[in-house]
C-alpha cells in the first residue's frame, strides 16, 4: 500500500503549482471565492423577501402562520447535526483516516437525505392545500391577508426551493466522493477536495439557519396584522 | 433652435425647461473645457516627447502626491457642484404648485388616453391652456410606458398598479411633440403624440366643442354603481371610513402604522384593500382588481377628493341608499 | 484544442468565438443604422426592428464586451505577467468555456427562432407577461454564460493572489492585473445577482407566479432593482480591464512607468467598490423615491473621480517620456479622448436635472457607445494589437494598422456624436421611426457606421495575412517591460522555459531597452 501511496504522492500535484502548498492555499481560496458569490446570489433572493415582507406584512405574517414551524426546526437540527458529521469526514481527510471520512460522508448524505424528505413532505402538503403560487393558487385562510399571501408562497417555495437545489448538488458530489474516499484517494498531504466541500456544506447548513427563522417564526409571534 | 435646415436645440417651452438647459450648458461648458485640455496636453506632449532614437527611454518620474490630491479634489468639487445643481433644478421639476390643476392619463400599448379636469378627453394630444400650472397623474394598464415632452423637458415613467405624476407650466404656443420613453413593445415608436398649447381663451372654446362628463361626475356615478356608498357612509357610522376631504392627510392603521392618503393610498385601498387597514376598522372591503378599469379608478379618486370633510352638501345630494 | 485546458489554447477559444458573437452583433446594428437612414419604419417591420436591436445588445454584452479583454487577452497575458504556468485551475477555465458556449448556443437557438423583443434590460411586465418570443431560452442562454464570467473570476483572483513569481510583490504588479483583479472582484460579486433575477423572470414566465406582478403585491420597479445592482457594475466589467490595458501601452510606448501607479492601482479598486454602490441611476425616472434618487446622484459623481484621477495620471506619463508612434499608441490616445467624452456625458447623465431630461434619449446611447465602443472595444482592439507579436510571434502591416486606427476614429465620432445632439433634441431609444426633422443626424450617423465597419474589417484582414506572411516577432518587438516580454513569441507549453524571479519594479526600463529588431515598416509622418 505505501508504494501505490508514495506513487499516488507523486501525482497529485498539478503541474501548473509549484509546491502542495500552493495547491492547497489556492485551492481553498478558490472555494471561499466560490462561496462569496453564492452569498451575492441568495442576498438577492433575501432582499426581495425583505422587500415584499415590508410592502405587505399582514400577508407574510399569515402565510408564515401556515408553515409548520415544528418541521421546520426539526430541518434545522437535522441540518446542524449533518455539518458536524462533515466536520467528521473532514477531520478524516486531515488525519489520513479513510474509514472515517466514508464514515462521515455517508451519515451526512443520510442526514441531507432525512432534510430532503420532510421537504417532500412539506411541498406535497402545499400542493394539496392549493398554496403553490400561480394559477392554481388558493387561499382559503383569513382574508385580512389579503392577494399578497401568495408572494409570500412565492418567496418561501422559491428561496427553499434554491435552498434544496444546493442540497441535492452536494448530495451528488458526496455520492461520488464516497467510493473516491473509499479508495484512499485523499490523504493527509492532499485532501483539498474534501475540505472545499465541507466549507460548500456549511455555507448550505448557514443559508437554512437564515431562511428558517424569516420564513417559518415570523408568524408565530402575536396576531397576523403588524405595521 | 434651428441650423442648416434641421433642428439643433430644442424647443424651450416651459417653465423648468429655462433651469435644466442653463445647468446642461455648465455641464457642456465644464466638460468641452476639460476635454479640450486633456486633448491639447496630450497633443502637446505626444508631438515634443516623441522618440528620437532608437534606443531611448523616457524619464521615471514616479508621481506627486500634491498632484495627484489636486486633480482628485478638483473633479470632485466640480462634480459635486453638479450634482447640488442638478439636484435642485430637480426638486423644481418634481415638485408641482399646490394649485396645479389635475389632468389624468393612462398610457396602454400603444396609446395616451388623457382626460381633462373638465372632462373632455383625448388620445395622443394634450390640449392646454398657456402659463398654467398642470399635473398629469398618470397610470398604465398593462406595461411601463414613459410621458415625455421634450420640449418642456419632463419625462416620467407610467407604470402599472401605481400612480405617477409629473407637471409642467407652459410659457409657448405652439405644437410639441408627446413621446412614449420607455420601450413597451412592438408600436412603442408610434406612442407618440402632440402637446397643443392654447391661449386660454382658445382653450376655453376647444373645451367647449367635446362632450363632457367630468372625471368627478363620472367618479360618482362610479361610487355608486360599485356599492361603494354602503360602506363609507358620511354619517360616519358605516362599515369603511368616510372618504371627505381625506387626500394628502395621514391616517393611523391597524396595528400601528400610519398612511399618507394620497393618490397611491387610494388606489391600493381599491385594489388590495387588506394591505392598509384604517385603525378602528375590520378588513372588510373586497377588492376591485379587475372590475374597475384604471380609468374608472382615476375617475373615482377624482371624485373621493371632491368631497368635503363635512359631508354635508354631500348628504343633502347623495341619496342612493 | 477543445480539450487542451492551458489557458493559452482557451484564450484562442475565446477569441474565435468572442469574434463570431461581435460580427453578429455589428451585422445587426448595421441593419439598424440602414432602418434609421430614413424617418418612416420600411426597412423591417417593427416587430423585427425591435428584436434586432435586443438582439444587438445582448450579443455585444454578454457574448463579446463581457469576456472580450478578460477572457481573450486575461487567459494569454496575466499567468505570462504573473510568472506562473498558467491559472489557478485550468479545468474550470475550460469549463468556463463550455459555459460560454452553451450560453451561447441557448441564444443561438432563440436567434434562429425570431430572437427576443425585450430590450437586453427585460424590464416586466413587458418580459413576463406581454413578450411572446423566446425570452426564457435567452435568459437562460446568459444565465449560463454569467457562471462562466463567475468562473473566469474566480480562478483569476485565486491567480493573482496565490501564483505570482518570486519577488512579484503586490505593488510590482503591471497594472493590467491590478485592473484584472478588480474587474474579477466584480464578476464574482455581482453576476450572481443577475443569475437570481433571471431565475425569476423565468419563474414567473413559465410558472406564473407573480414575483413582479402588482395584482399580488409585487412590484416592477423591484426587477429594475435587481437587474441594475447587476448591469451597473456590469460596465464597470467591460471597461475596467481596457483601462488597465491603456496603461499597458502607455508604459510601454513612453518607455517609463505609469505616473501614480499607486493612485492607478487602487482607482480601479474604487470603482469597483463605488460602481456597486449607484445602480439607481438608471432609475431616476422610474419612480424610485426622489430621497434616493438623490443619494445616488451623489454616489455617481464619487465614481467619476477614480476615472478621471487615472487620465490625470496618464497624461502625466506622457510628459518626458519617449513616445513611440505605433498603432496600440495611436489606439490608445484616440481612447483616452473618447473615454474622456463618455466619462463627462456620464457624469450628466448623473445629474438630476439633466437626466429626467435626456434619461432613454439617444443621449444615453451615444454615452454608453462612446465607453463600450469607444472605450472597451477601442482598448480590446488595442490589446490585440500590441500582444498580437506575442500571442502569435508574427508582426503585422504598420501602414494598414494605423489606416484602420484612423477608421476607427473617424467612423466612430461621426456614428455617436450626432446622436447626443438626437438625445438632446428628445429623440426616444428603440424607436424604428421617427419625426423626419431627426433625420439629417441619422443619416450623418448611419454614415460614420459605415466607416467604422470598415476600420473593423480591415484589422481582420490584416491579421489574417500576419498569420501566414507576417514576420516573425522575436521576444519583445516593442522592447517593453513586463514578464510577458521575457519568454518567447509564442510562448513555450508552460508559459516560461525557466520560472522567472523579480527583483524590480514594474516598468522600470533599463537603459538600453531590449529590441531585438525594428517591429515593422513605421510610417514616419514628416514628424
Amino acid at each position: 500500500m505505501s508504494e501505490a501511496a508514495s506513487a499516488h504522492h507523486r501525482t497529485d500535484l498539478a503541474h501548473h503549482f509549484e509546491s502542495y502548498e500552493q495547491q492547497k492555499q489556492s485551492s481553498l481560496l478558490g472555494m471561499w471565492v466560490f462561496l462569496a458569490q453564492e452569498i451575492m446570489f441568495f442576498a438577492g433572493l433575501f432582499v426581495c423577501y425583505v422587500v415584499y415582507r415590508h410592502m405587505h406584512p399582514a400577508a407574510f405574517a399569515f402565510g408564515s402562520q401556515h408553515l409548520d414551524w415544528r418541521l421546520g426546526a426539526l430541518n434545522t437540527g437535522v441540518l446542524i447535526l449533518s455539518s458536524f458529521t462533515m466536520v467528521v469526514a473532514v477531520v478524516g481527510a486531515q488525519t489520513g483516516r479513510r474509514k472515517m471520512i466514508v464514515c462521515g460522508l455517508i451519515l451526512t448524505l443520510l442526514f441531507g437525505a432525512v432534510f430532503l424528505g420532510v421537504k417532500v413532505v412539506e411541498y406535497g402538503a402545499k400542493w394539496q392545500h392549493h398554496l403553490v403560487p400561480g394559477p392554481h393558487f388558493e387561499w382559503h385562510g383569513d382574508p385580512a391577508a389579503g392577494r399578497a399571501v401568495q408572494m409570500f408562497f412565492a418567496m418561501y417555495f422559491v428561496m427553499t426551493g434554491m435552498h434544496a437545489l444546493h442540497m441535492v448538488v452536494g448530495m451528488g458530489i458526496m455520492l461520488v466522493m464516497i467510493p473516491l474516499a473509499w479508495g484512499g484517494r485523499w490523504t493527509r498531504e492532499n485532501h483539498n477536495f474534501v475540505e472545499g466541500f465541507g466549507l460548500y456544506w456549511h455555507f448550505v447548513d448557514l443559508v437554512w439557519i437564515f431562511l428558517f427563522p424569516f420564513l417559518y417564526l415570523l408568524g408565530l409571534a402575536g396576531s397576523g396584522v403588524h405595521g | 433652435m434651428k441650423l442648416f435646415d434641421f433642428p439643433f436645440f430644442p424647443e424651450t417651452a416651459s417653465t423648468t425647461a429655462g433651469s435644466v438647459d442653463a445647468l446642461f450648458f455648465f455641464a457642456l461648458a465644464v466638460s468641452a473645457l476639460f476635454s479640450l485640455l486633456i486633448a491639447a496636453f496630450i497633443f502637446i506632449f505626444f508631438v515634443k516627447y516623441r522618440r528620437q532614437h532608437a534606443g531611448d527611454v523616457g524619464h521615471a518620474i514616479h508621481g506627486s502626491l500634491v498632484l495627484e490630491i489636486v486633480w482628485s479634489v478638483i473633479p470632485l468639487a466640480i462634480s459635486l457642484v453638479l450634482f447640488g445643481w442638478g439636484a435642485k433644478v430637480f426638486l423644481e421639476v418634481s415638485t408641482p404648485p399646490k394649485d396645479a390643476r389635475e389632468y389624468y392619463v393612462t398610457g396602454k400599448q400603444w396609446m395616451w388616453k388623457i382626460q381633462h379636469p373638465e372632462g373632455n378627453r383625448e388620445i395622443n394630444e394634450l390640449h392646454v391652456p398657456i402659463g398654467v400650472a398642470i399635473k398629469m397623474i398618470m397610470t398604465s394598464e398593462d406595461v411601463i410606458h414613459s410621458f415625455y415632452i421634450p420640449a418642456f423637458r419632463i419625462k416620467q415613467d407610467v407604470l402599472p398598479g401605481r400612480y405617477t405624476s409629473v407637471w409642467f407650466e407652459a410659457t409657448k404656443l405652439g405644437t410639441f411633440h408627446l413621446f412614449c420613453a420607455e420601450y413597451c413593445g412592438v408600436e412603442h415608436s408610434q406612442m407618440i403624440g402632440k402637446v397643443v398649447v392654447m391661449a386660454p381663451e382658445d382653450y376655453q372654446i376647444w373645451l367647449a366643442g367635446g362632450v363632457a362628463k367630468s372625471p368627478v361626475a363620472a367618479g360618482e356615478e362610479l361610487f355608486s354603481q360599485y356599492a361603494c356608498n354602503t360602506c363609507h357612509l358620511d354619517s360616519r357610522e358605516g362599515r369603511g371610513p368616510w372618504l371627505g376631504g381625506i387626500a394628502g392627510t395621514p391616517v393611523a392603521l391597524v396595528g400601528g402604522g400610519k398612511a399618507v392618503r394620497d393618490d397611491n393610498y387610494l388606489r391600493e385601498s381599491i385594489m388590495l384593500p387588506n394591505n392598509k387597514i384604517v385603525d378602528g376598522y375590520q378588513p372588510l372591503m373586497p377588492t376591485f382588481q379587475g372590475q374597475i378599469s384604471e380609468e374608472g379608478v382615476l375617475q373615482l379618486i377624482s371624485y373621493i377628493k371632491s368631497l368635503d370633510g363635512a359631508g354635508a352638501a354631500e348628504r343633502a345630494r347623495t341619496d342612493s341608499r | 484544442m477543445a480539450a487542451d485546458h492551458r489557458s493559452q489554447g482557451i484564450a484562442i477559444l475565446y477569441l474565435l468565438s468572442v469574434t463570431v458573437f461581435f460580427s453578429i452583433g455589428g451585422l445587426y446594428a448595421t441593419l439598424i443604422r440602414l432602418e434609421l437612414l430614413t424617418p418612416k419604419g420600411d426597412l423591417f417591420q417593427p416587430d423585427t426592428y425591435n428584436r434586432l436591436f435586443t438582439m444587438h445588445g445582448v450579443m455585444m454584452i454578454f457574448f463579446f464586451l463581457i469576456p472580450a479583454v478578460p477572457a481573450v487577452i486575461g487567459n494569454f497575458i496575466l499567468p505570462l505577467m504573473l510568472g506562473a504556468k498558467d491559472v489557478a485551475f485550468p479545468k474550470l477555465n475550460l469549463a468556463s468555456w463550455y459555459l460560454y458556449m452553451i450560453g451561447a448556443t441557448f441564444t443561438l437557438y432563440s436567434l434562429v427562432h425570431g430572437g427576443v423583443d425585450t430590450g437586453w434590460t427585460f424590464y416586466t411586465p413587458l418580459s413576463t407577461t406581454h413578450s411572446n418570443t423566446y425570452t426564457t431560452a435567452t435568459a437562460l442562454g446568459i444565465f449560463v454564460n454569467g457562471f462562466s464570467g463567475i468562473f473566469t473570476g474566480v480562478n483569476f483572483i485565486v491567480t493573482i493572489h496565490r501564483m505570482r513569481a518570486p519577488g512579484l510583490t503586490w505593488f510590482r504588479l503591471p497594472l493590467f492585473v491590478w485592473a484584472s483583479y478588480a474587474t474579477s472582484l466584480i464578476q464574482v460579486l455581482a453576476t450572481p445577482v443577475l443569475a437570481i433575477t433571471l431565475v425569476l423572470l423565468f419563474l414567473e414566465r413559465t410558472f406564473g407566479i407573480g414575483f413582479f406582478n402588482p395584482a399580488v403585491g409585487g412590484d416592477p420597479i423591484l426587477f429594475q432593482h435587481l437587474f441594475w445592482f447587476y448591469s451597473h457594475p456590469a460596465v464597470y466589467i467591460m471597461i475596467l480591464p481596457s483601462l488597465g490595458v491603456i496603461s499597458e501601452i502607455i508604459a510601454a510606448f513612453t518607455r517609463k512607468p505609469i505616473f501614480g501607479y499607486k493612485f492607478v492601482a487602487f482607482s480601479s479598486i474604487a470603482i469597483a467598490v463605488f460602481g456597486f454602490l449607484v445602480w439607481g441611476h438608471h432609475m431616476f425616472v422610474s419612480g424610485e423615491s426622489p430621497y434616493a434618487a438623490m443619494v445616488f446622484s451623489a454616489l455617481t459623481m464619487l465614481v467619476a473621480v477614480p476615472s478621471a484621477v487615472k487620465v490625470f495620471n496618464w497624461m502625466a506619463t506622457l510628459y518626458r517620456g519617449s513616445i513611440e508612434y505605433s498603432t496600440p499608441m495611436f489606439y490608445a490616445l484616440g481612447f483616452i479622448g473618447l473615454f474622456v467624452i463618455g466619462g463627462l456625458t456620464g457624469l450628466m447623465l448623473g445629474t438630476l436635472g439633466i437626466d429626467i431630461h435626456v434619461h432613454d434619449t439617444y443621449f444615453v446611447v451615444a454615452h454608453f457607445h462612446y465607453i463600450m465602443v469607444g472605450g472597451a472595444l477601442m482598448a480590446y482592439l488595442w490589446a490585440l494589437h500590441f500582444w498580437w507579436p506575442k500571442i502569435t510571434g508574427r508582426l503585422y502591416s504598420g501602414f494598414w494598422s494605423h489606416l484602420s486606427a484612423l477608421l476607427v476614429f473617424v467612423g466612430f465620432n461621426l456614428t455617436f456624436f450626432p446622436q447626443f445632439i438626437l438625445g438632446y433634441l428628445g429623440m426616444p431609444r428603440r424607436y424604428h421611426a421617427y419625426p423626419p426633422e431627426f433625420q439629417v443626424l441619422h443619416v450623418l450617423s448611419t454614415a460614420g457606421a459605415s466607416v467604422l465597419a470598415l476600420g473593423y474589417i480591415v484589422p481582420l484582414i490584416y491579421f489574417l495575412w500576419s498569420l501566414k506572411y507576417g514576420a516573425y516577432a522575436g521576444r519583445n518587438p516593442w522592447g517593453a517591460v513586463g514578464l510577458e516580454w521575457e519568454t518567447t513569441s509564442p510562448p513555450p507549453v508552460h508559459n516560461f522555459e525557466v520560472m522567472p524571479t523579480v527583483d524590480h519594479e514594474a516598468y522600470e526600463h533599463r537603459v538600453p531597452p531590449v529590441a531585438e529588431q525594428e517591429p515593422y515598416r513605421v510610417v514616419k509622418y514628416g514628424l
